[in-house]
């Protein structure tokens, strides 16, 4: 991303959404894209985690980031993510308990994601408050996005409902649910992305 | 005593074939479609990867044991399991580039890679929220690693073939090797209830 020009909140916000979808363009933080989405509920409680630690994450590295040493800032970092992570594990075991005893350790594994890391790096440690709390929601956002279609997709196919409530009654396909299912889902879903991005948005705006 | 070996030995299946990491808990999913392009690089990643797990999930389980429960500072796992594995990698980067060289060069590059993977940091806080004994512990981060090494070697030799093979433009790349993941993750699936622990 280039620094030098002035970049706009609402440009920042629809970067992490559609150019840099941390799921379906950069292929990243995939394990609970696949682990939790097996339904719509716990995906989208999971897109909610992990919109809320990267912005806290940005929002506290922007504001330290002139008291940080750089030679030690990736520990300091480190440190910082999973602060942010613990509250959020704690806080997900206290008010949603059922979804925290199916998708706990995928909440606290949000420690290890490259994305965060790498969005305090290349971004919170040099800009300020506002824009990195842009940054962060926006992609959180399209985390977030990613990973509530692809359990609605898995959940409709899989179970037949959506968010617990059956609405289909025709024979669900098992295997959507199944481990196997999460990743045909992911799959078809980047392939699709990609074409979709081929065919009406690259041709119009160049890729930096 | 044999029935202690019964128990380690269905562990380490159960971690690795069963309860595979890749193919049914969804771990180490960057690393696994980064790495898996050539055999070569996958078989370095994963002897790497399991010697650094086993290593990890021994000094986890007496810091876990003898330190934070005394001390009653389990809440803060996450913080203290990622500095030891951060450490660790560290470590064994400096001590092999001494002792090793030669491997260092042939190894070094895959140890920079894990210190904020998640499969690695999985397996003590699995050990930790399961109440493993020691040797249980080490068989789990046994068992996890040769079930990582499995799912490596499989996925580089079907993308070597991959290669050549005529692929619809959309999934080129990265599609594919999920379908085709999803495909190796079917036939895993026939293992569940193999052993019941």
């Amino acid at each position: 991303m280039s620094q030098q020009k002035k970049i706009s909140y609402k440009e920042l916000f629809l970067n992490g959404i559609v150019k840099e979808n941390t799921i379906f363009k950069l292929a990243l933080s995939l394990c609970p894209a696949i682990a939790v989405t097996s339904s719509l509920r716990n995906g989208f409680l999971m897109g909610v985690a992990v919109m809320f630690v990267q912005v806290m994450v940005n929002i506290t590295i922007s504001l330290m980031r002139s008291f940080i040493h750089p030679r030690i800032r990736l520990p300091i970092f480190m440190l910082v993510i999973s602060g942010w992570v613990t509250i959020t594990d704690m806080s997900m075991a206290a008010f949603a308990p059922d979804a925290y005893k199916q998708m706990g350790l995928y909440i606290q594994l949000i420690v290890a994601f490259a994305s965060i890391l790498a969005r305090a790096e290349m971004f919170a440690s040099k800009n300020n408050v506002m824009p990195s709390m842009f940054d962060g929601l926006g992609m959180g956002i399209g985390f977030m996005f990613a990973l509530t279609v692809i359990s609605f997709f898995r959940e409709l196919l899989g179970k037949g409902a959506l968010w617990g409530v059956s609405i289909l009654n025709a024979k669900p396909l098992l295997i959507m649910v199944l481990p196997a299912g999460g990743f045909f889902a992911v799959g078809i879903l980047m392939a699709l992305f990609n074409w979709i991005d081929k065919r009406y948005i690259s041709s119009t705006t160049t890729h930096h | 005593m044999k029935m202690d070996f019964t128990k380690l030995f269905e562990l380490i299946i159960a971690a690795s074939i069963i309860n595979n990491f890749v193919f049914t808990r969804f771990l180490g999913l960057c690393i696994f479609f980064g790495v898996s392009k050539r055999m070569e690089t996958a078989v370095g990643m994963s002897i790497t990867f399991t010697s650094v797990m086993m290593v990890s999930a021994s000094v986890s389980w007496f810091v876990f044991n003898y330190l934070m429960i005394p001390l009653d500072i389990t809440f803060l796992k996450i913080i203290i399991f990622i500095g030891i594995v951060a450490a660790l990698v560290q470590a064994s980067d400096t001590i092999m580039r001494k002792v090793a060289p030669d491997l260092y060069y042939k190894l070094g590059i895959y140890l920079a890679l894990i210190s904020t993977n998640c499969i690695i940091l999985a397996v003590p806080l699995i050990n930790a929220g399961e109440h493993y004994s020691f040797l249980e512990s080490i068989a789990f981060g046994f068992g996890s690693g040769i079930g990582f090494a499995l799912a490596l070697i499989i996925m580089a030799s079907i993308r070597e073939k991959l290669e050549l093979a005529d692929v619809p433009a959309p999934f080129r790349g990265m599609p594919i090797a999920f379908v085709v993941t999803g495909l190796i993750a079917l036939a895993f699936t026939g293992f569940s209830g193999l052993i019941t622990i």
